[in-house]
């Protein structure tokens, strides 16, 4: 081992680890568990929770494993009266300021604190005492905050602040009276927040949750006079297992179209179909830009939380964003007026509800240049959970297929759900448009992964097209550092969250790194697995060109697939 | 309301600049910042924060966070007159508990508040550094020591009718 390693013992065994460790990772290590609420391995590394104490006998101390660096010789007890005892204690203290509503809290099963507490023991709070009284804020259509659950672990605060570089929510106070809260206590719809939805993700509690629209979907659902049309985003199926026990990167395309067919929807659509129409209009759009000197780089317009964050930080770039709306909204649009056309039904008797991985998309659907293409938006985490409402379980379901018409997508499509696969898929039809040729490498493997940044060359007929992809927005502001430092791009893709949808806001919580990547995996699985692997080639791309919208960039198509965007 | 605060802010937003400009432009120099600005201003309104936060390019929501965070910083207008009383340990046990409620009950106003005239202010802060004269309290920075409760009250009159002259 090149690297630097230490002696030590965890309960009286010895061990061998990295001297660059804390106690915490060292224990994990050796297998042992040691409860954690504050702890977010990179992220939040803080020590505020006391939830992870351990036993110090060098010096007889209880000390924050988190935050405890291993050293030669240290000796740590994790399990010890003391410890256990003051564990324990400290959740209760946690506790006796924590509005214990379970049974009707969103988080519920998922409660890192609930869970804690059952694992610690705790049967009673001794401590009862003045209770914080802050108020709750819906007043967005994506996040719902509830302070009075929160425990101030600041996870949603280094997220907000280190990996999207936002910081629209901060602690405010000191000591009891402490609050994460908006700047200035403003409502969370007048604060810069782009409602990406990562602090969902990282809430021990229900403290900060999505706004749930599942009765408001089960009211259309059973309204005879309904025709309700759904769609699946690309990032749903790899993930929606998660959430009834299954392992990580399942796909389960065909069973989740199954239990939405069971929860009554009229029509199951794909949204990977209009990501395959989102490629013609958008590399249509890149090709067009390039030829007339049009304003390069060409930004992509898929992620509703990068468009509001470009909207509020860098609104001298607007003209770069595509004009292409997303693939969720243009759906939504199409089945207002090419479905709703084909199939004589009067507009105002057609709801359409969406499947997204995201928060934002909840916003996105109700920006007003776009209201009315997509009437409710779900979570992954609010499907599972309506599923299960409906007393089904994914396992045990069947498995069916998306509807025609818009249901049949390519690889190019499935992609849409990974952080590089926007640009990946847009380089397969612009090579194959400008030139002419087959591509005969189809896989971009240099814009695949978890780097931050990625860029790349590609020789499209001569001309080398040179293109970036970030996720996360800090690694947003780092691409735009290096446009303003002078590199030059032709098409940068951006997505609010790490990972791209695949890690996305609505997604199943709790997701690891391995979680993370598993998920990738099987977005590339399906890629492969598809016979049409480029949106072009998919024939119901080409009928909807040759029957409704005549060629990619026409007026129809700028009617109904495009939109504007407004500084904030 | 906001016509006036604006008024005010004009007033002040040059000078304010030159403070600024003195500092690196990064979130190391907020503390600075914020201590030379609040001199300057008296208080830290909003619209000051706001500037602060624009041109040491840092969030906001950081700046209030750290103004929250101290009890030096104070983000409302203080009063003419400002007491800070101790309750550090020292003053504690010879009796400010009693001094600040007595203060509370005669003028109305209890931590962090000021009277409606805009004349008085209160503010409870951990240890003033004078523990030899506890239980102390400060009036517009002049300490006043071993204090009772009627002794503190007769000093704030005092102030309040100009019979005493700030340092």
């Amino acid at each position: 081992m090149s690297q630097e390693t230490v002696k030590m013992f965890i309960d009286d065994e010895e061990i061998e680890v990295e001297s660059d460790l804390t106690v915490l990772e060292a224990a994990r290590q050796m297998g042992k568990k040691i409860p954690t609420l504050c702890y977010l391995k990179d992220k939040n590394v803080i020590g505020a929770c006391r939830v992870c104490l351990i036993e110090v006998e060098n010096t007889g101390k209880l000390a924050a494993s988190c935050i405890t660096p291993v050293a030669e010789d240290l000796r740590i007890q994790t399990n010890t009266k003391r410890v256990r005892e003051t564990r324990k204690m400290n959740l209760e203290f946690l506790l006796s300021n924590h509005d214990i509503e379970c049974p009707t809290c969103l988080s519920n099963e998922e409660c890192d604190l609930r869970q804690i507490a059952e694992e610690l023991g705790v049967r009673e709070i001794r401590f009862e005492g003045q209770k914080s009284s802050f108020e709750k804020d819906s007043s967005t259509p994506s996040i719902f905050r509830d302070p009075e659950k929160c425990i101030l672990c600041r996870r949603c605060e280094s997220i907000c602040r280190d990996v999207q570089s936002v910081q629209a929510i901060n602690a405010d106070g000191r000591g009891f009276d402490t609050v994460i809260s908006t700047t200035f206590f403003d409502d969370l719809m007048e604060s810069p927040c782009v409602f990406c939805g990562q602090c969902t993700l990282v809430c021990p509690t229900g403290a900060i949750t999505e706004i749930e629209y599942i009765d408001d979907v089960w009211e259309v659902l059973g309204d005879p006079n309904k025709h309700v049309v759904v769609q699946t985003a690309p990032a749903v199926r790899i993930a929606l297992s998660e959430a009834f026990g299954g392992d990580a990167g399942e796909i389960c395309t065909g069973k989740m179209v199954g239990a939405l067919k069971k929860l009554g929807f009229d029509k199951v659509y794909d949204t990977n179909f209009t990501a395959d129409l989102t490629i013609m209009e958008e590399g249509t759009e890149l090709i067009e830009r390039i030829k007339n000197d049009g304003e390069l780089p060409l930004f992509t317009s898929c992620s509703p939380g990068w468009i509001k964050f470009i909207e509020q930080y860098y609104p001298e770039y607007l003209d770069n964003l595509s004009s292409c709306k997303s693939p969720q909204q243009m759906f939504g649009s199409l089945v207002n007026s090419y479905y709703q056309e084909r199939e004589d039904i009067d507009k105002k008797d057609i709801s359409v509800v969406s499947i997204m991985p995201c928060t934002a998309k909840k916003f996105e659907a109700q920006r007003e240049e776009m209201a009315g293409d997509v009437d409710y938006v779900l979570t992954t985490r609010e499907l599972a959970r309506m599923i299960k409402q409906a007393g089904l379980n994914l396992n045990d379901l069947e498995e069916s297929e998306y509807d025609q018409l818009m249901g049949e997508s390519t690889g190019a499509g499935a992609i849409f759900g990974s952080t590089g696969g926007v640009m990946e898929a847009a380089l397969r039809t612009a090579y194959e448009l400008i030139t002419g040729e087959e591509l005969a490498e189809i896989d971009f493997d240099v814009l695949r992964g978890f780097d931050g940044v990625k860029t790349a060359a590609v020789n499209i007929g001569g001309l080398e097209v040179k293109v970036a992809v970030a996720h996360g927005l800090a690694n947003a502001r780092k691409v735009f550092e290096m446009i303003k430092n002078g590199e030059t791009f032709h098409f940068v893709e951006f997505m609010a969250c790490p990972g791209g949808c695949l890690g996305g806001g609505g997604q199943p919580l709790k997701a690891t790194e391995e979680v993370m990547q598993k998920r990738m995996e099987a977005i590339y699985e399906i890629d492969k697995n598809k016979k049409l692997r480029k949106s072009h080639e998919n024939p119901y791309i080409k009928k909807i060109y040759e029957e409704y919208l005549d060629h990619p960039g026409s007026h129809l198509a700028h009617q109904l697939l495009h939109t504007e965007y407004v500084q904030r | 309301m906001s016509a006036v605060k604006e008024f005010k802010l004009s007033q002040y937003q040059s000078e304010l600049e030159k403070i600024i400009r003195n500092y690196e432009e990064d979130e190391f120099s907020l503390l600075e910042v914020l201590h030379e600005a609040q001199e300057l201003v008296g208080y830290l309104p909003k619209e000051v924060q706001k500037i602060i936060a624009d041109e040491l390019q840092v969030a906001p929501g950081k700046v209030s966070s750290v103004i929250s965070f101290y009890n030096h910083f104070s983000d409302s207008p203080k009063g003419e007159y400002q007491v800070a009383i101790c309750k550090g340990t020292a003053c504690y046990v010879k009796g400010s508990k009693e001094i600040i409620e007595k203060i509370e009950e005669k003028y109305g106003i209890s931590s962090g508040e000021t009277t409606e005239d805009g004349k008085l202010s209160l503010e409870v802060v951990r240890c003033l550094g004078a523990c030899g004269l506890s239980p102390v309290m400060t009036v517009n920075g002049k300490a006043h020591g071993l204090l009772n409760p009627e002794k503190a009250t007769k000093i704030i009159d005092k102030y309040l009718n100009n019979e005493m002259k700030e340092v």
